[in-house]
């Protein structure tokens, strides 16, 4: 599951591709006017190719660092029904970085290159998952709500230019949408439940509202330098148009199942047919993004531990062919 | 089947189901900190199958009179899981894991190749069907166990010293029931000491191949304890744990 990529709004997008030389640019330009997908060994601008490894990049750290905070209710799970289909869930999105990783490698960067730029800090991963699941039912609010997240902007950009990295999230929305409803069924059985149920999915679904409005990156207004990014199809629909549609398709889902959510503002303005809702506080975002947010260092710290400890049998799978004889004493 | 085949075939489905749920939660804690994504993906997937065969047996007590699969997994305190010893040991570094994925399957694998012709139906059907899962875990574990056991001076050393600390465990798997006799009598599992042996004969080509040694016979001293219910101190806590959320409220429905 994946929000949408954070843009860091001092990068010269415009600078880089005077570069480029102009007929190739306008060739490549036109293959994507076209619909047809870049692949691989075709040519491509050199922003194009950097902003793509950043971005599945991005959303391939977010599938394994989300992997955390569910999976820490896979011990927990109540019941076999549960426990069985969290695991599947929660192995379903490592498999989805798995299938990331590989498509961020056609474009020349290593599995091992991203991972160490993840653990380092260098590279980001959606916000969300800087915030801490409490309670068993924070990670069905997750599998239900962000994942409805996700697959909006997967959708979204499984229609974008770059072939594999289409085709893998044509699969990744696919399963997504199993994780859904999991999530969904999770979040009936809560709401419609006994008052210490009810009780639990309400305080999850307070807790996660603000990231969840987070999730599809800053406003429009706020947001810059996207444009060459949607002309290349790289990103397929604005921050606030995936909240938008987001919202149109959850908000009375939600409200349906007697749950309130925490925004006296939110309403459908029935003239211009769009939401109305308190701006998110997208000073937050920017500090729990840069660093600063809740579980930001525990995450990491997880995360370069897993590799640490798993260094040895890396480097035992690098030695292809040998053979260890243990010596004679 | 009259009231003591009942008893003994309960004692049976009780310490292999109970096995089966440990170890599956063992697997699933890899979840997210595997060495290599694909690893990480291998451990949940057998934890999946760990966790479905554990259902599945409960649910064959569950018709023999006993609770609700969920209320015999989730509401239970330590001291009444028949698993050994073995399974509810933390999962340790990826070595350890390993090994013990590698003893643990290979014996299990065999319990369910026998039990798949046990007199007792119910059960048999279910081995038929769970056996053809566990080929692909032993087939995980054998490879694993190979290429890490012989790749390099350092995975070596970790391995058979991971081997060392899990063997004694391991034997312990293969405790006797009080109802041994009377189990292999009446057709319905061929017995802990038969099953020992096969298992000893299955691991062994696999080690010499991975060049791990098994400790001398005079030094195995096996773990018993674990089938009536005596356990290491690391069993509360991951029970505790596993139905901190079911405990909220047991008669919900979650």
């Amino acid at each position: 599951m994946y929000g949408n990529a954070y843009i860091d709004p001092n990068e010269k997008a415009n600078l880089i591709l005077a570069e480029e030389d102009p007929q190739k640019l306008a060739e490549f330009e036109a293959r994507i006017d076209r619909g047809e997908k870049i692949e691989p060994k075709d040519w491509m601008p050199k922003e194009y190719r950097k902003q793509l490894i950043r971005m599945i990049e991005q959303h391939a750290h977010s599938e394994i660092i989300g992997a955390l905070p569910e999976g820490t209710w896979i011990t927990r799970a109540p019941g076999f029904k549960r426990k069985l289909a969290l695991m599947a869930k929660v192995q379903d999105e490592v498999g989805h970085a798995q299938l990331l990783y590989s498509a961020a490698e056609t474009l020349g960067k290593s599995r091992e290159a991203m991972i160490n730029d993840l653990i380092t800090g260098k590279s980001k991963y959606s916000n969300v998952f800087n915030y801490p699941a409490f309670t068993w039912a924070d990670a069905c609010v997750i599998a239900w709500l962000i994942d409805a997240g996700a697959i909006i902007n997967q959708v979204a950009n499984a229609k974008g230019s770059y072939g594999p990295y289409c085709r893998a999230l044509d699969r990744i929305c696919t399963e997504e949408s199993f994780h859904l409803k999991y999530g969904h069924d999770n979040v009936v059985t809560l709401a419609t439940g006994s008052s210490i149920q009810r009780d639990m999915v309400q305080g999850a679904l307070i807790r996660w509202w603000p990231p969840i409005m987070h999730f599809f990156g800053p406003s429009d207004k706020i947001s810059q330098h996207t444009e060459i990014l949607m002309k290349w199809k790289v990103k397929m629909a604005s921050n606030d148009d995936m909240r938008q549609q987001f919202l149109d398709m959850y908000v009375p889902k939600i409200w349906d199942l007697g749950l309130s959510i925490p925004d006296p503002l939110l309403k459908k303005n029935t003239a211009t047919n769009k939401w109305e809702y308190t701006e998110p506080d997208w000073d937050e975002f920017k500090r729990v993004i840069n660093g600063d947010g809740p579980c930001n260092a525990e995450r990491l710290a997880v995360r370069r531990h897993a590799e640490e400890h798993g260094r040895w049998v890396r480097e035992a799978l690098n030695n292809v062919g040998s053979k260890y004889i243990v010596p004679l004493a | 089947m009259n009231q003591t085949s009942s008893e003994a075939i309960k004692e049976l489905l009780y310490k292999m189901a109970d096995d089966l749920l440990i170890i599956g939660h063992r697997n699933s804690e890899w979840t997210g900190l595997g060495p290599i994504l694909e690893e990480d993906i291998s451990f949940s997937s057998m934890a999946q199958d760990k966790i479905g065969q554990a259902q599945a047996l409960y649910q064959l007590l569950n018709d023999l009179g006993e609770q609700e699969p969920d209320t015999v997994a989730f509401t239970r305190n330590a001291n009444q899981f028949h698993n050994a010893q073995l399974v509810e040991l933390p999962n340790g570094e990826y070595d350890f894991s390993l090994v013990r994925h590698f003893l643990y399957d290979h014996a299990d694998q065999l319990r369910f190749e026998a039990l798949a012709n046990s007199s007792y139906e119910p059960l048999a059907k279910v081995a038929r069907k769970v056996k053809g899962e566990l080929k692909y875990h032993v087939f995980h574990a054998n490879t694993w166990m190979v290429k890490l056991g012989s790749a390099n001076e350092e995975s070596h050393n970790r391995m058979q010293a991971a081997f060392n600390e899990a063997w004694n465990y391991a034997l312990g798997m293969f405790e006797k029931s009080s109802f041994e006799d009377q189990l292999i009598a009446e057709g319905v599992f061929e017995g802990e000491e038969t099953l020992q042996e096969k298992w000893l004969a299955n691991i062994t080509p696999y080690l010499i191949k991975a060049g791990i040694e098994i400790p001398a016979s005079t030094s195995w001293n096996p773990v018993f304890g674990g089938r009536i219910g005596n356990h290491t101190a690391n069993l509360s806590p991951l029970v505790e744990e596993m139905s901190e959320v079911f405990r909220f409220d047991p008669t919900a429905e979650w």
